[in-house]
């Protein structure tokens, strides 16, 4: 019965790690860039999500879309303004710009919000269900059903819309799309949005689990690298895998080691997949 | 005795058979033609033999020592040199430096003025002299072919595999070209040409190879390999096909 | 005269720097070296074999680490010094030779990771390190002033030995080398560069000096706690000083991590709450407008008005 009850909280922290970690995936595989950013949009998307609902009393699984709108908006302008000047630069400037807008955002956030760590309380929360000796923590629960949900979108985006083929198009061949008419610096610029839009909407779930602070921005990014690696890169299906991979390490490592241990297994995992299998468990080959 | 054998050589990737059980002979002093049409497995025989890849099965010898196993750097060291279909400078150094860095690595040049001396005989041995402080990014692409050469003569090679040198040029550079290639082989050095262009293994090899779907089809002289009813069905036909396609774009 | 020869005068002169009788410029005397050390050190793997490694507080923090805690069983401080160095080494010749196959993103996170990994054993390790509480470093029987004299040369020597191990690698085989590597690996191992162990040495050389640098920091600070020695900014840091001098020279280093100091210094002083944001805008500014350093930017306008008066 514990072990179950394990399984399903490793499953549900899981899930919510692949919608932290798709949008970071997606943009790596398309631009090959790696966004230092994105945990600091995460947690932008958690304070918008908080402020949203100490003021205007939106519960925070509506105000996905007011973060995945004011995310979108920003990814768009850093990417079409900024790092769309060095997308073919080595990686090292790619890597240093992302930390440097890093360092300015997160700086930002301290400024405006400190560094305390807030949480949002609802007046009405779910609660948690028992079924069959099993606790359903139900907030988190939905969660990770809309986080589910939004992944599942961003698939359907990806297959079904002109923009998403387009997208696809770009990170099999640039030359070739280029070629046959696609923008692709507006495409990368898109696609950069998009990737902080899920982080903006996996942050406006996240704000009902964990405590929101600007100095949760580098466990998230943590997060979405070691989901990215484990899973592969930049497929969605390789995400979610990492992400539940990553959920389950968690949570059986907490038991077994201690709760203090389960990002350090993930670390040392990750090493050691790297050393041995870069593609990931997936075994799909990364862009480089 | 030969001097470079290759025996049962294949090379599998996933379920794909790039190369499928390949046997070659190289005498010293030849210069063996290795065509076939794109996708024929050629740079493949040659990533073989260079060490990019190791063989599924089969045996590559030099001289008597096996080859297939050691890295490209041990491979390069030991006297086989390579030049890339896809030509490979090092963009931010000049002519000099392109050139002295397989003096030193591959020939072992024992210091840096020994290493210019051979490097700067490389560069005036394929006319490269007035280029020789320019940067490798701003050359010609006839120019980086010819630095290419440049690169592997300086690594003084007892066997050059020339891995279409002559794609993207224009008629009167592989004129030159062609001298070149004639005048390398008369140093002495044995070269394996790896092309698609069949007037340029006709006149420069005594002998020809083709391959197809990753097997030798036939192997002569270069008469008997245009009268082969293989080559013309898998190679020729192929390019006949191909080229009358291409001249009737609307059909 | 040699570019080289005036670096090695100018840090003797640097040497004569106690001789001011100041303490506050003594101590960035002494940050100045050492960051000069780790600039130098990173430069080596990242600027000539154009490898982004993020190792830098994995080296820094094992040396700090080993440092203090053989000091703490009695070892001699000089002594300590010299086995931090030569155990980052060990690890990184270890390390790199696990994981410098990897190529651009996936060796930058592998190497990144290796910093983590470290900081949680060492937090993790309560009975060898103290974990989260710390480690603190026995007493040295010196006065303030002599010790921070001590601390200055021996920080600035380590300095000068970095910047000897620099000139050696720039001027020789081993830099030819790594250059190429940089350029086109595949190309280097075709002209006979035995590309693997390059770059291991490589990394090797970029760890020597941190490690014994980390251990120095230790004894000159004397306390250590695992998030300051293994923070991400010690790995952040030179690799912005090499960006601002110039990565892949001799001397953009040095020059970065001085230019750097005074910035880091003005902006702690006058803006500490914003000085985060700060270095995020001088990153921007620096990859968008000086992208090849300052050396870089000096060698490419000397290059062009050679080339006009060429054509004239």
């Amino acid at each position: 019965m514990l072990y179950a009850q394990i399984l399903l909280n490793g499953l549900v922290l899981g899930g919510l790690y692949a919608c932290i970690s798709v949008g970071f995936s997606l943009v790596w595989g398309v631009l090959n860039v790696i966004n230092v950013l994105h945990g600091s949009f995460v947690v932008l998307g958690s304070y918008i999500a908080y402020f949203a609902y100490a003021h205007f009393g939106i519960h925070p699984f509506f105000s996905i879309i007011i973060a995945g709108a004011l995310l979108f908006a920003l990814g768009y302008v850093v990417q079409l303004g900024l790092i769309n000047r060095v997308v073919g630069a080595p990686v090292l400037t790619t890597l240093v710009l992302t930390f440097g807008l890093d360092l300015l955002l997160n700086n930002g956030m301290l400024l405006a919000f400190s560094a305390d760590y807030r949480s949002v309380q609802l007046a009405d929360p779910l609660g948690s269900a028992v079924v069959g000796g099993l606790v359903f923590p139900l907030d988190r629960l939905v969660a990770m059903l809309l986080a589910g949900v939004l992944t599942g979108l961003l698939y359907l985006l990806l297959v079904r819309s002109k923009i998403g083929r387009a997208i696809v198009a770009v990170r099999m061949d640039r030359e070739a799309a280029a070629l046959m008419g696609v923008d692709v610096k507006k495409i990368y610029a898109i696609t950069f949005g998009i990737g902080a839009l899920m982080a903006g909407a996996a942050g406006s779930l996240l704000s009902l689990v964990f405590p929101i602070s600007p100095l949760a921005g580098s466990e998230y990014l943590s997060i979405a690298f070691i989901v990215c690696i484990l899973g592969g890169l930049g497929s969605i299906s390789g995400a979610i895998v990492g992400g539940i991979v990553l959920g389950l390490i968690q949570s059986f490592g907490a038991l077994f080691i201690g709760p203090q241990h389960g990002l350090t297994i993930a670390f040392v995992l990750l090493i050691i997949l790297l050393i041995f299998k870069p593609t990931g468990i997936m075994g799909r080959r990364g862009y480089e | 005795m030969s001097i470079l054998e290759l025996k049962g050589l294949t090379q599998r990737f996933g379920g794909l058979i790039a190369v499928n059980d390949v046997d070659l002979s190289v005498e010293a002093g030849e210069i063996v033609g290795l065509i076939g049409p794109n996708g024929a497995g050629k740079t493949t025989v040659v990533n073989l033999i260079t060490g990019v890849f190791r063989p599924s099965s089969g045996t590559v010898t030099f001289k008597g020592r096996r080859l297939d196993g050691l890295k490209p750097y041990q491979i390069s060291r030991m006297g086989v040199a390579r030049t890339y279909q896809v030509v490979q400078p090092f963009p931010e150094m000049s002519v000099l430096e392109n050139v002295m860095a397989p003096a030193i690595f591959a020939a072992g040049a024992p210091s840096k003025a020994e290493a210019m001396r051979a490097a700067d005989e490389a560069i005036d041995f394929l006319g490269l002299k007035d280029l020789r402080d320019t940067l490798a990014s701003e050359l010609t692409l006839a120019e980086r072919k010819r630095l290419e050469l440049a690169k592997s003569l300086a690594m003084k090679p007892e066997v050059l595999l020339l891995d279409e040198v002559n794609a993207g040029l224009n008629p009167a550079e592989i004129e030159i070209a062609l001298e070149m290639i004639r005048a390398i082989a008369a140093r002495g050095v044995t070269i394996i040409l790896i092309e698609h262009l069949m007037k340029v293994v006709m006149s420069l090899c005594s002998r020809i190879v083709v391959l197809h779907h990753g097997a030798k089809i036939a192997e002569g002289k270069p008469d008997e390999i245009t009268k082969n009813e293989k080559v013309i069905q898998a190679y020729l036909g192929n390019r006949y096909a191909k080229a009358n396609a291409a001249e009737k774009p609307n059909v | 005269m040699k570019r080289p020869v005036i670096a090695l005068i100018a840090f003797a002169i640097i040497a004569c720097l106690p001789l001011l009788g100041d303490n506050y410029l003594l101590r960035l005397g002494t940050m100045f070296a050492m960051y000069a050390v780790l600039a130098q050190s990173w430069n080596i793997i990242g600027g000539y074999a154009g490898y982004p490694s993020f190792a830098t507080a994995a080296f820094f923090g094992l040396g700090a680490y080993t440092g203090a805690i053989l000091q703490g069983l009695g070892w001699p401080m000089p002594l300590a010094w010299v086995a931090a160095g030569l155990l980052a080494a060990v690890f990184a010749g270890a390390m790199g030779s696990a994981i410098l196959h990897l190529k651009g993103h996936y060796f930058a996170i592998a190497s990144l990771v290796l910093a983590e990994v470290l900081l949680e054993v060492t937090t993790s390790w309560t009975s060898l390190t103290g974990g989260g509480m710390g480690l603190n470093l026995p007493i040295i029987r010196m006065s303030i002033a002599a010790q921070a004299r001590l601390f200055f040369w021996s920080m600035l020597g380590l300095a000068v030995l970095t910047f000897l191990m620099s000139w050696y690698v720039s001027a020789g085989r081993i830099g030819f080398a790594l250059r190429c590597i940089r350029q086109n690996e595949d190309a280097s191992s075709m002209v006979g560069i035995n590309t693997t162990r390059y770059k291991v040495v490589a990394f090797v050389m970029s760890s020597l000096f941190v490690g014994a640098a980390g251990a120095l920091y230790a004894s000159w600070v004397f306390y250590i706690e695992p998030p300051d020695v293994y923070s991400v900014m010690t790995t952040i840091r030179p690799i912005v000083m090499t960006m601002l001098g110039g990565a892949g020279t001799l001397l953009g280093p040095v020059i970065g991590s001085a230019i750097f100091l005074v910035i880091e210094e003005v902006v702690w002083r006058n803006f500490l709450s914003v000085h985060a944001a700060v270095l995020g805008i001088l990153i921007v500014g620096l990859i968008f407008y000086l992208p090849n350093g300052i050396v870089g930017a000096v060698a490419r306008r000397f290059r062009k008005r050679g080339a006009e008066k060429g054509e004239t």
